[in-house]
C-alpha cells in the first residue's frame, strides 16, 4: 500500500480524494476518438461498458477479497430487463437504464445473503454455480428471453430526445462514456471512505474485522448490492447501444472474460479494471483483425508475459516503478 | 491507454490512404466464428470460399474481389453487429456474407437492413432469419426445410409412433417443432418428447426413457460436434438396434466424424439432409476431389453452404454489371438458380431463402466404410415455416 | 423403473468414475501448495491427443497408448514448472489464475493448429467396443473398463500414500508445508514431483475420455468448469473427497436427467451449491 503518514483520518482522505495529473490526462484522452478516430466509436464504446463491468467487480474482488466467478449473472440480468423493457414498448434509454440498475440491484441484495456467509474457494464455486443456473434458467425461459436466438425487437428511442443511435456509434460512445465517468465518480467516492477502509479491512483479514467493531458480513452485503447495480448497468448499456442481448450476457465466457481483464490490469487499483479493459479488448481486436484463427495464442503470451513481468496486474507492475507518492490511486 | 495514443495516428495515416481504389474492387466484409466452440465450421466455411475463388478467379465483371476476415469469436450477437458496423463505416465493404451462428446473424441483419447492404447468410438455419433485412439471402438450409419434411416421409413410410429427443436451445426446439408439425398433419402420434442439456455429455438417461416409452422410432436434433457419437454410442448400450427400431434424424446425427467415432452402432440411422460428400453426381465428385486436394478432409455442409453463397454472389455482380449497391443485388439474387454440389438449387423470390432437394439418406458399410447412402428424396421444397407465416 | 434405471446408474458412475481421474490431480496440487492451476485440463488435452494420434496414425493398440499418455503428460509438465510456475508459488492466486490462464489459451491454440478443430476419436479394440449381458443387464464394454482402471489408480495412489516414504512426505507437505520443510523435507521436490504425476494422471483422464466424452481443441476449456467442480466439492488436497464428489455428482446427475429430465443441467449446478453451503470446505475438506 502507499506510505501515506497522515496523523488524522481525515487528512489521509482528503489526500487521497485529490485529482491526480495523470488521472485528469487519462479521462481527457478517452474523448480522443471522437476526433482521432471516429470509425472505432463502436468499439470504444463496447470497451467502456466492459470498463465500467470490471470496475463493478473491482470493487467486490480488488476491495472486499471476494472471488466471483459468476459476476456476468448481473451484468446479464441487467442487460436482459433494459432489453425487455425496450421490446415491450417502452425505448427511453435513460429511464430504462434505471430500471435495470435497480432490477440488477435487487438480485445482488438477495444473492448477497448467501455470498456474505462463505469464502476461498466455496465462495468462488458459489458464485460460479449461481451464474451458471442464471444462463440455463435464460435458456429454459426461452419464451421471456428469447432464447439461444436472443432478444429479438429491441428499438431504442433517441437519447435524450435529440440523439439516435446510429451506425458510426457517436450516441454509443457518449452515452457508455458518461455513465462510466459518473458510476467512477461514485467508486472513487466510495473507495476513500470509512466504507472503503472496512472493506480493505476485510479483504485483507476478514476474521479480524468484528474485533474492532466493523460487522463485515453486513458491509460485505452493502458493496456487493452496489457491485451488482453497477454490473447491471453495464449490462443494460450494452443491450441499448447494440439493441441486442443474447445468452451470452449471462455467461462463465464472459464472468472469466471480465476477472482476466481485472486481473491484467491489476484489482484493487480503482482503474485497473478500465485499463484491463482497454488493453485486452483492443489487443484482441488488432490480434484477431490479423489472425482471426489464431489470435487467442497470441492473448495468451501476452497473459503469461503480463504476469511474469508486472506482478499483480499492469498497474501493480508500474507501480513498483513509481515513487511511492503517485501509487495507489 | 498507451495503445490508444499508438492507434491513432496509424488510424489517421490508413484513414486518409483508403477511398481511391474503391471503384476497382469489390469488397466482401466475411464475418464468422473462427475461434471458439465453432471454428471447425467456420473453417470447412473459408475453405469452400476459398476453394470457389481459387477455381474462378478473383475477378468478376471486371473487379477483382476483396475479402476481409472478421472473427466473432463464437456466440456474440453484440461483437458480431459491431464488426458488420465496422466493415461498413471504416472498410467501406459492399456485402456482408458468412454468418455460421443465428444470434449473429441476425444481429448483423439489422445493419445490413440500416445500411442497405446486400448480405449472404452462409450457414445459419433458423427460419426467421432472412425476414430481418430485406437485402439478405441465404444459401444454406433452414432447419423446418429438412426436419418438418423429414416428418412428413416418415409417416409416408410407416412409422406411426415417434418419441423426439432434442437439444435445449433454439435450434433444437425448431427442430422438434419442425418434426412434430410435419409428422402430426400427416396423421403421427408424438409419444413423448425430452429435451437434454445442451452441454450433455452422457445420452444414457435420454435413451433409456426413449426406450421405455416403446415408440416405433426414435427422433434425435443434435448439433454438430462431439454429442452425435456420444448419442451413436448409448443407442447402442442401451440395446437400441436402428435396423429394427428405426432412429431418425438431421444430418448433424452421422456426420463424417460421428460415423468414425461410432462406428458400427450407426449402421441404420436415418437422417434427414441437403448435402452428403458423398452425393453422386459429376459436379459434385469434380468439387469433392478439388476441395481433397486443397485441404486434405472432405467438404460438410459448411463448405457448401459458403461454396454456393460465393457463386451467388458471382452471379449477382455479373448480372448486375459490378453494381454494388443492395437493391440491384438483391433484385439480381431474386429467382437465380444453380448446379451446386448438393443438386439444382434457386433462390426464393419471395422469401429470398434456398429451395432445395431434402435427400432422405441410411447409414450403410460401402467396402470399409460407413456412408451416409441416398435412398429417397424430396424435391424443390421451400421453408415451410414462412410459408405458413404468410397465411 | 429401477430395473431400467440400473443401466443408467452404471453409466452414471462410469462418468462419475472418468471426472473423478481428470480431477484428482488437481485436488492433490491445489490442496498442498495452494496453486490454482487452471490449465490442469491442458494436460488432459496432451493426453488425449497422444491417444488419437497413436491409435489412428501409428495403429498402435489403444492399451499401450494409456502409459504414453500419462508419461508425456507428466514430461510436458516439468520444464512448464520450472520456467512459469515455480516464479509465482508466492504470488498471489489471481497471478496464478492469470498465468494458468494464459497458458490455457495458448495450449487451445498450439492444438487447434496442429491438430485442427475437428472432432477427434480413438480406435478402440473389438474387446472394448459393444457391451457385456450380466443378470439380465447389458453394461457398456468400455465403462466397465473406465471403472475397472479409476479403481486400480485409486488403489495405487491410496497405498502409495500411505505405505510409501515419498507418500509419507506428500502427506506432511499437504498437512503444513513450513512444518514439513522445518523437518527437513524437500517441499519444493516432493512439489514438482507430485505435479508431474498430477499431470500425467491428467494426461491419463483425457485418453481415457475420448471415447465417452470426445476430444477436439477446446477441450481444455470445456471441462475446466466441472473438474472445478468435482475438486471443491471433495476437497483439496483429498482423494477420497474427490472420488466421493465424482461419484456423487456423477450419478446425480445422471439420477436426475432419467427421473426428473426437465431439471437437465439445473441439477449438477443445484447439488454443487447445496453440498458447499452444507460442507465449505468440501466433503472431505480441511480448512
Amino acid at each position: 500500500m502507499g506510505a501515506e503518514p497522515a496523523s488524522e483520518p481525515q487528512r489521509y482522505f482528503d489526500h487521497r480524494i485529490r485529482w491526480r495529473p495523470l488521472e485528469l490526462a487519462f479521462w481527457f484522452a478517452t474523448l480522443l476518438p471522437f476526433w482521432l478516430t471516429p470509425t472505432y466509436l463502436v468499439l470504444a464504446s463496447q470497451i467502456a461498458i466492459t470498463g465500467l463491468f470490471a470496475l463493478s467487480l473491482d470493487l467486490i474482488l480488488g476491495y472486499a477479497g471476494i472471488v466471483s466467478l459468476g459476476h456476468a449473472a448481473y451484468f446479464g440480468f441487467g442487460s436482459y430487463t433494459a432489453g425487455l423493457i425496450a421490446k415491450w414498448g417502452w425505448g427511453e434509454p435513460l429511464s430504462g437504464l434505471l430500471i435495470a440498475a435497480a432490477a440488477a440491484g435487487v438480485l445482488g441484495y438477495v444473492t448477497s445473503f448467501i455470498i456474505a456467509r462463505f469464502r476461498h474457494l466455496a465462495l468462488i464455486m458459489i458464485t460460479l454455480g449461481f451464474g451458471l443456473l442464471l444462463a440455463e434458467a435464460a435458456n429454459s425461459a426461452s419464451w421471456l428471453t428469447g432464447g439461444a436466438d436472443g432478444l429479438q425487437g429491441v428499438r431504442m428511442w433517441r437519447l435524450l430526445g435529440i440523439f439516435p443511435f446510429d451506425l458510426y456509434g457517436y450516441a454509443a460512445y457518449s452515452y457508455a462514456l458518461a455513465v462510466l465517468v459518473l458510476a467512477f465518480l461514485l467508486a472513487r467516492r466510495l473507495i476513500n471512505s470509512p466504507f472503503g477502509l472496512a472493506l480493505r479491512g476485510i479483504r485483507e483479514r476478514a476474521v479480524r474485522m468484528p474485533a474492532i467493531g466493523a460487522s463485515s458480513v453486513a458491509h460485505i452485503r452493502m458493496v456487493y448490492t452496489i457491485a451488482a447495480t453497477m454490473a447491471g448497468i453495464a449490462g443494460g448499456l450494452l443491450a441499448q447501444t447494440t439493441e441486442t442481448v443474447s445468452l451470452e450476457t449471462l455467461g462463465f465466457q464472459r464472468s472469466a472474460d471480465v476477472l482476466v481483464m481485472l486481473i491484467l490490469g491489476g484489482a484493487g487499483r480503482l482503474y485497473g479494471g478500465i485499463i484491463g479493459a482497454i488493453i485486452y479488448l483492443i489487443a484482441r481486436d488488432q490480434f484477431s483483425g490479423i489472425n482471426p484463427q489464431y489470435w487467442y495464442f497470441w492473448i495468451g503470451l501476452l497473459l503469461i508475459a503480463v504476469v511474469m513481468f508486472l506482478p499483480n496486474g499492469i498497474l501493480g507492475g508500474l507501480a513498483r516503478l513509481v515513487p511511492p507518492r503517485w501509487s495507489r490511486a | 491507454m498507451r495503445k490508444t495514443l499508438l492507434i491513432m495516428p496509424i488510424a489517421a495515416i490508413a484513414f486518409g490512404a483508403m477511398p481511391a481504389r474503391a471503384q476497382h474492387t469489390v469488397k466482401i466484409g466475411l464475418i464468422l466464428a473462427y475461434s471458439g466452440q465453432f471454428a471447425d465450421p467456420s473453417a470447412q466455411m473459408d475453405n469452400g470460399i476459398k476453394l470457389y475463388l481459387r477455381e474462378h478467379g478473383e475477378q468478376v465483371a471486371g473487379k477483382r474481389i476483396e475479402l476481409i476476415r472478421k472473427d466473432t469469436g463464437g456466440i456474440a450477437p453484440d461483437i458480431a453487429k459491431r464488426l458488420a458496423q465496422e466493415l461498413i463505416v471504416r472498410e467501406n465493404v459492399d456485402l456482408l456474407a458468412g454468418f455460421a451462428l443465428t444470434p449473429n446473424a441476425l444481429a448483423a441483419a439489422d445493419v445490413s437492413a440500416q445500411a442497405k447492404k446486400f448480405m449472404v447468410t452462409m450457414n445459419a438455419a433458423t427460419a426467421i432469419i432472412t425476414t430481418k433485412s430485406p437485402y439478405m439471402v441465404r444459401t444454406s438450409f433452414t432447419v423446418p426445410q429438412l426436419n418438418e419434411t423429414l416428418g412428413a416421409w416418415a409417416y409416408r413410410n410407416g412409422i406411426r409412433t415417434v418419441y423426439t429427443m432434442v437439444s435445449d436451445f433454439g435450434p433444437g426446439h425448431d427442430g422438434e417443432a419442425a418434426f412434430h408439425t410435419g409428422f402430426k398433419d400427416a396423421g403421427g402420434e408424438i409419444v413423448g418428447a425430452s429435451r437434454y442439456p445442451v452441454a450433455n455429455q452422457d445420452f444414457s438417461a435420454f435413451v433409456q426413457r426413449a426406450k421405455d416409452s416403446n415408440a416405433e422410432a426414435i427422433y434425435v436434433w443434435t448439433p454438430g460436434g462431439p454429442q452425435p457419437a456420444a448419442i451413436g454410442k448409448a443407442l447402442a448400450e442401451r440395446g437400441i438396434d436402428p435396423r429394427q427400431r428405426r432412429v431418425l434424424g438431421q444430418g448433424e446425427l452421422t456426420s463424417e466424424d460421428a460415423l468414425k467415432s461410432m462406428g458400427d452402432a450407426g449402421i441404420g440411422i436415418i437422417t434427414a439432409f441437403h448435402y452428403d460428400f458423398n452425393h453422386a453426381s459429376a459436379m459434385n465428385e469434380a468439387f469433392v476431389r478439388s476441395y481433397r486436394d486443397a485441404f486434405g478432409r472432405n467438404p460438410d455442409m459448411f463448405s457448401v453452404g459458403a461454396y454456393d453463397g460465393m457463386h451467388l454472389i458471382f452471379e449477382v455482380l455479373k448480372k448486375t454489371g459490378g453494381k454494388t449497391d443492395g437493391e440491384s443485388l438483391i433484385a439480381a439474387a431474386k429467382g437465380t438458380q444453380w448446379e451446386s454440389p448438393r443438386g439444382i438449387i434457386s433462390i426464393d423470390a419471395e422469401t429470398r431463402d434456398v429451395v432445395q432437394t431434402v435427400y432422405i439418406r441410411r447409414v450403410e458399410r460401402v467396402g470399409s466404410e460407413l456412408r451416409n447412402v441416398e435412398f429417397d428424396k424430396v424435391e424443390n421444397v421451400k421453408d415451410p415455416f414462412k410459408a405458413r407465416m404468410k397465411n | 423403473m429401477l430395473g431400467s434405471a440400473f443401466g443408467v446408474l452404471f453409466d452414471g458412475l462410469a462418468y462419475g468414475m472418468l471426472l473423478f481421474l481428470l480431477a484428482v490431480g488437481l485436488s492433490v496440487t491445489l490442496g498442498m501448495m495452494n496453486f490454482v492451476n487452471l490449465a490442469h485440463c491442458s494436460f488432459a488435452m496432451l493426453g488425449g491427443y497422444v491417444a488419437v494420434g497413436l491409435t489412428n496414425e501409428l495403429r498402435w493398440p489403444f492399451l499401450a497408448t494409456l502409459p504414453l499418455a500419462f508419461v508425456s503428460a507428466a514430461v510436458v509438465s516439468v520444464p512448464l514448472e520450472r520456467v512459469l510456475y515455480r516464479r509465482l508459488y508466492g504470488a498471489s492466486e489471481l497471478d496464478q489464475c492469470l498465468l494458468t490462464i494464459g497458458i490455457v489459451f495458448v495450449s487451445v491454440a498450439t492444438a487447434a493448429y496442429l491438430f485442427g478443430t475437428v472432432q477427434q476419436s480413438v480406435q478402440l479394440p473389438s474387446w472394448l467396443r459393444g457391451s457385456v449381458s450380466f443378470l439380465h443387464h447389458s453394461f457398456g464394454a468400455y465403462r466397465l473398463f473406465l471403472i475397472a482402471v479409476a479403481l486400480a489408480v485409486t488403489a495405487i495412489l491410496v497405498a502409495a500414500l500411505e505405505y510409501t516414504s515419498f507418500g509419507a512426505q506428500v502427506r506432511a507437505a499437504v498437512d503444513n508445508a513450513r512444518m514439513a520443510r522445518g523437518l527437513g523435507i524437500d517441499v519444493d521436490r516432493v512439489f514438482a514431483i507430485t505435479f508431474a504425476l498430477g499431470g500425467g494422471l491428467a494426461g491419463l483422464g483425457g485418453a481415457l475420455a475420448v471415447e465417452i466424452v470426445g476430444l477436439d481443441h477446446a477441450f481444455a476449456f470445456t471441462f475446466l468448469v466441472y473438474v472445478l467442480i468435482v475438486v471443491a466439492v471433495g476437497g483439496l488436497g483429498s482423494i477420497a473427497g474427490s472420488f466421493a464428489a465424482a461419484l456423487v455428482l456423477g450419478v446425480s446427475d445422471m439420477a436426475g436427467k432419467y427421473y426428473v429430465p426437465e431439471l437437465g443441467a439445473f441439477l449438477i449446478y443445484l447439488v454443487m451449491i447445496t453440498l458447499l453451503m452444507w460442507r465449505p470446505a468440501g466433503l472431505f475438506g480441511r480448512r
